[in-house]
Parts: structure tokens; C-alpha cells; sequence
């Protein structure tokens, strides 16, 4: 089923998260994605991680864990704290829903995790954390090659 | 943060030469208070040229600007968006708030 399986933890430090989306994007660089892919992977898993530091674990320190999966054209990647959980996460997942307006944040998170990934799913317990599992299909590169054909045959 | 300050159109150039992350915006937003505070600028342009990365920590630094800007008297402009920068803000809807020229 998996062809490739890696896990990771760190503190929540706010330092590490430079560090989790690259570990990660190393990570899908198997499955050979576009520089585009690498990004939208890097962004979301960016998302996913700052949000257990600020708002999981908020002042207080724990352990973000993220566990990622390769198929032939898929990554999956899971990214979970064990912090104060979210209440309403159909609420929380509304673009320009924050509940941290003061430290300047903008709502956008789950936003960006849904539009640069093609599956979200959040589940979340109340004082027990939250589990964010995203995946996303990396095109094997002939079809690519394909798709740039076709299109350069109909702009012409 | 590389700043420029153009002292006879009262212009402020920011240029961001790192990531934008939950971690750095810290420091690229006390620079640039600092140097807005410190220029009384009538315009202020982010140059986002060298910004390989940018998640939604970048929308909230540029709103938050944007607030000061206002306290201060001047606009925000925002130059050289990467093509992943550039969808992240469309979607925030920040482009209606500060545009961004060439
Ligand atoms: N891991 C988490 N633990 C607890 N609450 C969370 C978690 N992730 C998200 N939330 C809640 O969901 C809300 C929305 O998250 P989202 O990432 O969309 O926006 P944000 O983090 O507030 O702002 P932005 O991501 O734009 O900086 C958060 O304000 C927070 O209340
Ligand atoms: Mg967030």
C-alpha cells in the first residue's frame, strides 16, 4: 500500500517550523513534484504546525508530531498536538476565522491548507489536541510532460 | 530587512530578505515599525523579490501594517510577488487593500 512511511517530533518551539516543512518537502521530493508542488506541500504543513505552536500549545511547551506517507502519486501527512483542541472546527475553518486577532493573525490557515492540498481533514477533542491529515497527488512526470503537450498544441 | 528611505518623495522601500514565517515575522515587524516610525513616510513599499517562502503569517504582518500606515498617514504598496505569494493574498483578499505595482 505505502511505498515509503517517515515520522518526526520536535518541541513547539516556533524556531522548529522552518525546519518541519523543509524535513517534510525533502520528504515528497521522491514522488519528483513541480517546484509549484513543493510549495503548496511547504505552505500547508507550515499552516498545519504553526497552528499547534500558537494555538494547540498556545504559551506552553509540547510535542508536535507530524507522520507522513508516499503511494505512487500521493503524499499523505498527518500533523497533531496534544494541546487545548478546538471547539468548533467547522467555525474555525471559515476564511478570516481567528480567535488570535491580536498576535496578527488572519484566519487564512485552514484556507491555505484546503486550496494548496487536495484533501483537508481536522479532527479535534477539547483538552485532548488535534490531528490534521492532508494529502495531496503529485502527477508522475510523463503526465506532466502530456499535459504541457496538449496545451501547447491548443494554444497554437 | 533592507530599508531605503527616498527622502524628496517622502518614500519608503522595505525589502524582505528572508522567509516569512510565524517565527521571523516577529523580527521583520519590529523592523519595520521601526523604520516607518522613524521616516514618517508618505508611502511605503514592501519589495518582496527575495521572499522564497511566505504562509499566512505574511497576511497578517501586511494587515497589521497596513493599520499603522493608516495611524501615520501613509500607503502601502507591495512590488515583486511571487507567483505562491501572490495566490496566498488573492485568497486573504488583501490585493483590494494594498495594490501592487511593477
Ligand atoms: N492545532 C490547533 N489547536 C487549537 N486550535 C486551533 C488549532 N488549529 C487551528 N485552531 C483554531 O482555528 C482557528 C483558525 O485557524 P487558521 O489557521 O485558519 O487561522 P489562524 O491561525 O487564526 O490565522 P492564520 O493561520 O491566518 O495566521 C484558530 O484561530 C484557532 O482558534
Ligand atoms: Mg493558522
Amino acid at each position: 500500500m505505502f511505498n515509503n512511511e517517515m515520522k518526526l517530533e520536535f518541541i513547539s518551539k516556533s524556531s522548529n517550523e522552518a525546519f518541519a516543512r523543509v524535513a517534510v518537502a525533502a520528504f515528497a521530493s521522491q514522488l519528483d513534484p513541480t517546484i509549484e508542488e513543493l510549495a503548496d506541500i511547504k505552505t500547508a504543513v507550515s499552516e498545519a504546525v504553526t497552528n499547534s505552536i500558537i494555538h494547540g500549545y498556545e504559551k506552553k511547551q509540547g510535542v508536535v508530531k507530524i507522520s507522513s506517507w508516499l503511494t505512487e502519486n500521493e503524499i499523505i501527512i498527518e500533523i497533531s498536538d496534544k494541546g487545548k483542541g478546538i471547539e468548533n472546527i467547522e467555525m474555525a475553518k471559515e476564511p478570516l476565522y481567528t480567535t488570535k486577532p491580536n498576535l496578527e493573525r488572519s484566519g487564512m490557515g485552514f484556507t491555505i491548507m484546503e486550496s494548496f492540498m487536495d484533501k483537508v481533514d481536522v479532527e479535534s477533542i477539547v483538552g485532548l489536541g488535534t490531528k490534521v491529515t492532508m494529502s495531496k497527488t503529485i502527477k508522475p512526470k510523463e503526465e506532466k510532460d502530456e499535459d504541457e503537450f496538449k496545451m501547447l498544441m491548443s494554444n497554437n | 530587512m533592507e530599508s531605503k528611505f527616498y527622502e524628496e518623495d517622502k518614500l519608503l522601500v522595505l525589502k524582505i530578505t528572508s522567509e516569512i514565517d510565524d517565527y521571523v515575522v516577529q523580527e521583520i515587524r519590529r523592523k519595520a515599525d521601526y523604520e516607518m516610525e522613524r521616516y514618517m513616510p508618505r508611502k511605503v513599499v514592501f519589495d518582496f523579490d527575495n521572499v522564497t517562502f511566505m504562509d499566512s503569517s505574511g497576511i497578517g504582518f501586511l494587515i497589521g501594517r497596513y493599520k499603522f500606515a493608516n495611524i501615520i498617514g501613509a500607503k502601502l504598496e507591495m512590488t515583486n510577488l511571487g507567483s505562491s505569494i501572490k495566490r496566498i493574498f488573492e485568497m486573504s483578499g488583501i490585493l483590494k487593500l494594498i495594490p501592487t505595482v511593477d
